[in-house]
C-alpha cells in the first residue's frame, strides 16, 4: 500500500513496517542531492518532528517523520551516494523504515491519485 | 514568483531552455537549467558557461569637466584604491564603504574612454546610484545604464567569444574593450566571479538575446544559472556581499587589502581621503582581530552560512560562517567565514553548530580552487 504526505513523502506499507521516502516531485525541486542524514535505527520517531535531513549544493532541507514510531532500518547506500536519492527516489533512494505505532495513521493519508492532482 | 519580479532582457529565452526560476533582488532570475547546478558547475570548470547577470547594476560616471582625471578623484573619495592611475581599457576591484570602514557595497571599475563604468551587486544597485549621486553631482554626470549583461566564463570562454570577435584573444584579465559583437556595440572586460578565465560582456538591452542564442550555439557553451554562479565563486573565495561582507566588515578583516594600494596607505601620495580611512588604515598598520578563512568540513555534511563556530567542542562561540554549501569540484563541503586571527591560520581545527551538534572543520587556504585567470 503506497501513501503520500502533503510533506511530499511516500510510504509503503507492509503490515506495521513502512519504508518511507521523498517523493519523485520532491527531489525533481531539491535538485542535486550531495548529503544525507538519516536517523538511527532504534530512534524514536515522533510524526511531524525532523527524522532526517536532504542538501542540495544549495540548501539544507528537513525530511518531517509522516507517523509516529520506530526506525528499523537506514538506507545507507543512500548515505553513501546521496545523488540515488535524486535519480531514484521512489526506489533505490528510499531512506528508512518505520514501525508504527498505530496503523491506523495511515488512514489520513494521501493516495497516489491523490497526491500526483495535490503535487500539480 | 512575485508577481511584480522584474525580467531581464533574457527572461523569454530562460524560459525557453525550461530554467527554473526564482526571485533574486526583486528579478525572476534563473537559478538553474534542466541539466542540473552539479552538471553546470563542472562544464563551466571544464569548457564554458554563459550567465545572465544583467539584474546587476551598470553605472556610469563622467565627469562634467570634460576631464576624466576629474571623475577619477572624485571616485577616490568613495573608493580606498587607485581610480586616478587605473589605464583607459583596465578594470579594478573596489568597495564602497561607510565612515566606520564597513563595505557598503563591492565593486567592479572600468576606465573605458572618457567615463568610468561601474558593476554593482543587483541587491544593492538602487543605493549605490543613490549614494554616488548624493556625493559626486557636483563634479559628475551619474547614470544608470540600461544594458543587459552576460557573462562567458571558462577554459573555453576565449574560443567561444573569438567566433564573434577575435580580437578578445589579445585580452588578459582586467582588460576592456569597445567590440563590435554581430553589430551591437559591446562593452567586453575579461574578469568575472567563477575563478575561471573569461568575460563579462555589457550590450544594449534589446541586442542581449541575439549574442546569448549566437554564443549558446557553440556546443561548449552551455547555459548556467545563480546556482552554479554561487557555489563557483565560493570555490574560488570570492565574497559576496550580504553574506561574506556587508556593513559590518571592513576589507582589512575581509581579506580584501590587495585592493588597497599603497598610494592610498599611510605615507602614500594620496593616502586615506576615502569613508573609513581613519580606522582601514589603522587597521592595516596594526592587523585586523578576526579575518576571513576558508573552512573545510571535516565530515560530509555542508556547513552552511549562519553556523555559528567555536574553539572546540565545549566553548563560546568565536565566530560564524557567513557562506557555506557543497563544492562540486572539490566533491566535499566546503565554507567561509571570520574566525579571530589567533585562530585563522590554515590547519587549525573548529567546530561549527550543524542541527545541535559541533561538527569539525579546517581552516584552509583560500581560494579551494586554483584561479584560471589569463594574466600573461
Amino acid at each position: 500500500m503506497l501513501k503520500f504526505t502533503a510533506e511530499h513523502e511516500w510510504l509503503a506499507c507492509e503490515g506495521d513496517v513502512a519504508t518511507v521516502g521523498i517523493t519523485t516531485h520532491a527531489a525533481e525541486q531539491l535538485g542535486d542531492l550531495v548529503f544525507i542524514e538519516l536517523p538511527k535505527v532504534g530512534a524514536r520517531l515522533v510524526k511531524g518532528e525532523a527524522a532526517a535531513v536532504v542538501e542540495s549544493v544549495k540548501a539544507a532541507s528537513d525530511v518531517y517523520a509522516p507517523v509516529s514510531g520506530e526506525v528499523t532500518e537506514v538506507n545507507d547506500a543512500a548515505v553513501a551516494d546521496p545523488a540515488s536519492v535524486g535519480s531514484d527516489p521512489q526506489g533505490a533512494g528510499w531512506l528508512y523504515r518505520i514501525r508504527l505505532d498505530d496503523a491506523s495513521a495511515l488512514d489520513g493519508l494521501m493516495d497516489a491519485a491523490a497526491y500526483a492532482d495535490f503535487a500539480k | 514568483m512575485p508577481s511584480d519580479a522584474l525580467h531581464t532582457p533574457l527572461h523569454a529565452l530562460h524560459l525557453c531552455l525550461g530554467a527554473s526560476m526564482l526571485p533574486f533582488a526583486g528579478y525572476a532570475m534563473p537559478v538553474q537549467y534542466p541539466v542540473g547546478l552539479l552538471k553546470e558547475h563542472l562544464h563551466t570548470r571544464a569548457q564554458a558557461g554563459l550567465f545572465d547577470v544583467s539584474h546587476m547594476g551598470q553605472i556610469r560616471l563622467t565627469a562634467r569637466s570634460g576631464d576624466r582625471a576629474d571623475a577619477a578623484r572624485a571616485l577616490e573619495t568613495l573608493l580606498p584604491i587607485d581610480v586616478l592611475g587605473l589605464a583607459p581599457g583596465r578594470q579594478r576591484y573596489g568597495m564602497l564603504l561607510n565612515a566606520s570602514g564597513g563595505i557598503l557595497d563591492d565593486l567592479m571599475v572600468a576606465q573605458c574612454g572618457d567615463s568610468l563604468i561601474l558593476v554593482v551587486n543587483a541587491a544593492n544597485k538602487a543605493a549605490d546610484a543613490a549614494y554616488l549621486r548624493a556625493h559626486l553631482t557636483e563634479t559628475c554626470e551619474i547614470a544608470v545604464l540600461p544594458r543587459a549583461l552576460l557573462a562567458l566564463q571558462g577554459p573555453g570562454a576565449e574560443a567561444a567569444l573569438a567566433r564573434l570577435a577575435p580580437e578578445v584573444v589579445a585580452m588578459r584579465f582586467m582588460d576592456v574593450r569597445v567590440l563590435d559583437l554581430l553589430g551591437a556595440s559591446a562593452l567586453v572586460t575579461r574578469s568575472g566571479y567563477t575563478g575561471e578565465d573569461g568575460f563579462e560582456i555589457s550590450v544594449p538591452e534589446d541586442r542581449a538575446e541575439a549574442l546569448a542564442e549566437a554564443l549558446l550555439t557553440d556546443d561548449t557553451v552551455w547555459p548556467i544559472g545563480l546556482g552554479a554562479r554561487d557555489s563557483l565563486r565560493l570555490e574560488a573565495g570570492l565574497c559576496l556581499h550580504g553574506a561574506d561582507i556587508d556593513a559590518t566588515t571592513d576589507p582589512v578583516e575581509a581579506g580584501l587589502t590587495w585592493a588597497i594600494p599603497a598610494i592610498r596607505r599611510r605615507g602614500g601620495a594620496r593616502a586615506g581621503g576615502f569613508p573609513g580611512a581613519g580606522h582601514i588604515l589603522d587597521a592595516i598598520a596594526t592587523g585586523p582581530s578576526r579575518k576571513r578563512v576558508g573552512l573545510r568540513p571535516e565530515s560530509a555534511a555542508p556547513v552552511r552560512g549562519g553556523a555559528t563556530l567555536f574553539a572546540d567542542a565545549t566553548g563560546e562561540p568565536i565566530g560564524h560562517v557567513t557562506s557555506g554549501g557543497f563544492g562540486p569540484s572539490l566533491q566535499a563541503p566546503i565554507a567561509m567565514g571570520y574566525l579571530p586571527v589567533a585562530l585563522a591560520k590554515a590547519g587549525t581545527r573548529v567546530f561549527a553548530e550543524v542541527r545541535g551538534k559541533r561538527l569539525p572543520l579546517v581552516v584552509s587556504a583560500l581560494p579551494f580552487v586554483p584561479a584560471g585567470f589569463k594574466r600573461a
